[in-house]
């Protein structure tokens, strides 16, 4: 596409998400506001997550994007096709293993991430206290004083109510022993990757306008208590594709009369491991 | 203005790299990451200084520095950022010589801790392996560096620093084509 800028941010608004993003890594799990600019797709479809790659990555970058696991999805396929576009000379990949940069839509891929590597998270609510406690100046307040009792309460009352902590997806986490952090609505299930993960891991909410940082090796503790301690969920099945028993599945309804199976979320992962069993057979 | 030195050859490539190699800096302390595609600013700037500030610096961004007037035009000239007379009001510090406290500088607020300056520290030497302990995150279990050509008592300054955490002070030492950072995350045990 010619007549815009390399990745289609201007430099003056690269240079401001840049700075952002040193101050965000230099103050793990803190969220740092910036100017989010109007981009070619609506809020809601990962821009925060698109102005952060577009501010980091360089022409000798290999991009991967999923959506909740998948390459091959509307979402991912779009911002793929559209960074492949506006940065002449980005390589795009659909292996974990080959990106230097991967963006992310709800998920963390399961192949385990290497140093070198960068994970940038679409975000589409940055306050972990959002729905306790809706005035912003407040929860700024609230972090600056390290006071999350109100988040420890709900965790308390989920467990008065449900009998355990009770979110499957966007549990809080605490980086660092410091900052309390929504991981962007992934599932708890991918929670412990983030844990002293050897990349690093950006996150970026357009409509927000925030944007916030975990430096790799970084201690991500899940919110629990002791006597209920965090435990991520998965659903109790194999993959039908590839035969998983450790991944993250989706749950896929086949007819009318109550068939269903489950197949990986990570197109990749099980792709590989399938090709993998043909390749052994 | 007639002796002006040139700034970055491929302004947009050249300042995504350098960028790239202050990120990984920052997220990893004490690595030492190389500018390839650094600038040749005027002495006493580092070729590493210069991308930094370059890369990083614009109207937005108040710069105090230390390099003298043709560094300083060389600066305003290319990211065209106002300069000011006092470290403290200034969003960038970057020093040549002696730097100023690290107490003097912005550490940002409790509720606004990215306010905090940035000091672009150029130093003689930069070495992994060896020399201050450093902890902290982005660092697995220890990384070691040597600085040669750190202020005096910048490791007791740096301690007191790091115990107003999440205030604090970002450093990125520069010397020749090399960056190393010290984020205000980091805590620095003499080796």
């Amino acid at each position: 596409m010619s007549g815009y800028n390399f990745a289609y941010l201007d430099e003056a608004t690269k240079r401001m998400i840049r700075r952002a993003l040193l101050k965000a890594v230099a103050v793990p799990g803190h969220q740092v506001p910036f100017g989010s600019r109007e981009m070619p797709l609506p809020y809601g479809w990962g821009t925060g997550g698109i102005q952060v790659t577009a501010s980091v990555i360089g022409a000798e970058d290999t991009l991967k994007v999923i959506d909740q696991g998948a390459d091959d999805t509307t979402n991912a396929v779009s911002i793929r096709r559209f960074f492949a576009r506006v940065a002449p000379g980005l390589a795009t990949t659909e292996r974990t293993a080959e990106a230097t940069v991967i963006q992310t839509r709800h998920r963390i891929p399961e192949t385990p991430l290497r140093e070198g590597q960068v994970l940038v998270y679409q975000v589409p609510q940055p306050e972990p206290l959002f729905r306790l406690e809706p005035r912003r100046s407040e929860t700024r307040r609230l972090h600056a004083l390290a006071d999350y009792g109100l988040m420890q309460v709900k965790l308390y009352e989920d467990i008065a109510r449900h009998g355990r902590v009770g979110s499957s997806y966007d549990h809080p986490v605490m980086v660092n022993g410091r900052y309390l952090m929504s991981p962007s609505p992934i599932p708890s299930f991918d929670n412990p990757k983030m844990h002293r993960s050897p990349a690093l891991q950006l996150f970026g909410a357009g409509r927000e306008r925030r944007l916030y940082a975990v430096p790799p090796y970084t201690e991500v503790r899940s919110l629990d208590f002791e006597d209920h301690p965090f435990v991520p969920l998965r659903a109790r099945g194999r993959c039908s594709l590839c035969g998983a028993g450790d991944s993250y599945l989706d749950e896929v309804v086949t007819d009318d009369r109550g068939g269903r199976l489950f197949v990986c979320s990570d197109t990749d992962f099980c792709g590989e491991r399938q090709a993998m069993r043909e390749a052994a057979e | 203005m007639s002796g002006l030195l040139p700034g970055f050859a491929d302004p947009v490539a050249d300042a995504q790299s350098a960028f790239r190699a202050v990120l990984e800096a920052v997220a990893r302390p004490g690595r030492v990451q190389r500018l390839p595609r650094s600038p040749a600013p005027p002495a006493p700037l580092s070729p590493a200084a210069g991308a930094v500030l370059l890369a990083l610096v614009d109207a937005e961004t108040p710069l105090w520095l230390d390099a003298g007037v043709t560094a300083a035009e060389w600066a305003v000239f290319h990211a065209g950022c106002p300069l000011v007379a006092a470290p403290g009001d200034a969003a960038f510090v970057l020093a040549t010589g002696a730097p100023p406290a690290l107490a003097v500088l912005d550490p940002g607020t409790d509720e606004e801790p990215q306010r905090a300056a940035t000091l672009i520290l150029q130093v003689a030497t930069l070495e992994e392996g060896h020399g201050w302990h450093l902890a902290g995150p982005g660092i697995e279990r220890e990384h070691r560096l040597r600085v040669a050509g750190a202020p005096d008592g910048f490791v007791d300054a740096w301690a007191a620093s790091r115990a107003r955490f999440p205030l604090g002070v970002d450093v990125v030492l520069c010397a020749g084509d090399r960056i190393a950072a010290l984020p205000r995350s980091v805590t620095i045990r003499e080796g």
